[in-house]
């Protein structure tokens, strides 16, 4: 069954058609990777469906409810969150204070969203640093930080956008265990990732976006020799070179 | 803490009994001001919404409740509340046209200036309120009308008014409002993708400070016995509102009361000082100089620093 469906969305900024057309389903239970070179429309696919942006056209449901027009917080409510990017931490409130304005969407009393905190912390690995000022968090625990925010707030679908970008290969692949733990536990998730063999490791489908188009959908055996992804990533002269 | 906060209070509440009368005026205003400071400080220090406008709901709030009262003969008591409720009226107005089309830093710190000249000019112009004279409000001495014999009555409002807005703050500070509040400031669209709701905790952060500040408005009339336009809707009023709990520390539970207590004897003491070798003004340089070094060196302002000197952790959120 289908939880998140986008439907022909498409969004310009000024002359550049930032995606076009563009159309996938997560399915519950699902772990969805979506990949592309840089400028791809990666990120603009998730400000579409996370109610950042407003497209310009094109539908996205979700538990079959329209998201188009509602606001990120309504978006959010629903059980959809999002990470950002460029991790945007509160820089001047605690670990924990982070993590209980999210905990606080489902839990509007203090004691208990703090509670709830505390164990989105201690699912991460983040426990011990809970007092710790976030903007005095390296990066590998802001991301893990960004990631328990989103997961406080208890959604059924989890827009990851490059959790593990700038992490080093050990960050890297507890990351990537983290967030096979969190699947594990039942939240579908739809993963931006520049780490290949990160998305190819979680992922159980891939779509691909080059130019603002889908230009490729399958299981990730399929995609790492989909000659069209090859020629968005590497160029041309290089379809058919890929070692089977 | 909770000790130096409970002699504190035994200190205001016995200082009275010992001061002359210059003193207690003094300290009087210093109260006022730590009250119009924390109200400030719910929308500008915890929500991190930078309104200079805040004299607009002073002056709505002091003319209302001294209309009511010329005109019908209403005990200011009530005019108060009618007076902050016409003052969050405002508030939400402003709030609405600011945090609905998104005008951020500088822009809502213009909008809000301008709301308040609006209203210091449109005082200033109709007769039915006064005019540029203003309203003058005959002494009676009669307490249902919000008017003492004895000064110090005023010192314990003032004082009833600045538990009151710090005891807001608090429970503002460790309820999902406060959290919210400071997320906001932190980083709006953050808290947005975390299910905050910013337009509405903004208004209502706005809503709780306008009023506040337009209760703020009574008891200056009565306390003054008169409301000029340019004094109470002017920018320099604004700028009183906004600079005490900065040094202080905005966004702080004590920042707006340790500002007071810093800058207002301070401000005394430099405009006689300066007054009397005819510099009149040059109080507002040394404010000035003050601000310039509190952003420099503290701008997180006293309040944290006090805090750790106390051995108190910052109350969280």
């Amino acid at each position: 069954m289908s939880l998140l469906e986008a439907r022909g969305l498409s969004k310009r900024f000024g002359g550049l058609q930032a995606v076009r057309d563009l159309s996938f389903v997560v399915a519950e239970g699902e772990l969805l990777g979506l990949i592309g070179p840089n400028g791809a429309g990666k990120t603009t696919a998730f400000n579409l469906l996370s109610g950042f942006l407003r497209p310009d056209a094109g539908a996205v449901t979700f538990r079959g409810r329209s998201l188009v027009g509602l606001k990120p917080h309504a978006i959010c409510r629903l059980g959809l969150a999002r990470t950002f990017q460029i991790v945007r931490p509160f820089p001047r409130l605690s670990a924990l204070d982070n993590v209980t304005v999210g905990a606080l969407a489902r839990h509007p009393r203090a004691p208990e969203a703090l509670a709830h905190a505390r164990a989105v912390l201690e699912r991460v690995g983040l426990a011990a640093r809970q007092d710790a000022v976030a903007g005095s968090l390296t990066l590998a625990e802001r991301k893990r930080l960004e990631l328990a925010r989103a997961l406080a707030t208890d959604p059924a679908l989890l827009l990851l956008d490059e959790v593990m970008a700038g992490l080093n290969p050990t960050e890297t692949e507890a990351m990537v265990q983290l967030v096979g733990r969190i699947h594990a536990a039942g939240v579908s998730i739809l993963l931006i990732e520049h780490n290949m063999r990160a998305v190819m490791a979680l992922s159980h489908r891939i779509v691909v976006l080059s130019f603002g188009e889908q230009i490729a959908e399958g299981p990730p055996a399929a995609i790492a020799n989909h000659p069209k992804v090859v020629e968005a990533y590497l160029g041309e002269e290089y379809v058919g070179a890929a070692p089977a | 803490m909770r000790w130096a906060a409970l002699a504190a209070l035994l200190v205001l509440l016995a200082l009275p009994a010992v001061l002359s009368s210059y003193a207690l005026s003094v300290c009087i205003l210093m109260l006022f001001y730590a009250y119009l400071g924390q109200a400030w400080n719910i929308v500008g220090g915890y929500a991190g919404q930078l309104s200079v406008g805040h004299a607009a709901f002073v002056g709505v709030g002091g003319y209302t409740a001294a209309m009511l009262s010329l005109q019908t003969g209403l005990t200011p008591w009530i005019g108060m509340l009618a007076g902050g409720a016409l003052a969050a009226l405002l508030g939400v107005v402003i709030g609405y046209l600011g945090f609905r089309f998104g005008l951020r830093g500088f822009y809502f710190v213009l909008l809000t200036v301008a709301f308040a000249e609006v209203c210091r000019i449109a005082a200033s112009n109709i007769d039915a309120v006064g005019g540029a004279v203003g309203l003058y409000i005959t002494f009676t001495g009669d307490p249902r009308q919000f008017q003492f014999r004895d000064a110090r009555a005023y010192y314990y409002i003032a004082l009833a008014l600045m538990l009151l807005a710090t005891g807001v703050a608090w429970a503002i500070e460790r309820r999902r409002f406060g959290v919210y509040l400071a997320a906001i400031r932190e980083d709006e669209g953050a808290a947005e993708a975390l299910g905050v709701d910013t337009l509405r905790y903004k208004l209502l952060a706005m809503v709780v400070s306008s009023f506040l500040t337009g209760l703020g408005g009574t008891f200056y009339a009565f306390y003054l016995f008169s409301l000029q336009p340019n004094a109470v809707f002017g920018i320099p009023m604004s700028v009183e509102i906004v600079i005490r709990p900065i040094v202080g520390g905005s966004g702080t539970l004590l920042g707006p009361i340790l500002g007071s207590f810093i800058l207002t004897p301070l401000s005394e003491v430099s405009r006689i000082y300066f007054g009397q070798s005819g510099l009149y003004g040059a109080h507002l340089v040394a404010y000035g100089l003050l601000l310039i070094g509190v952003v420099l060196f503290l701008p997180e302002g006293a309040s944290p620093h006090l805090a750790r000197a106390l051995g108190g952790r910052r109350g969280r959120a």
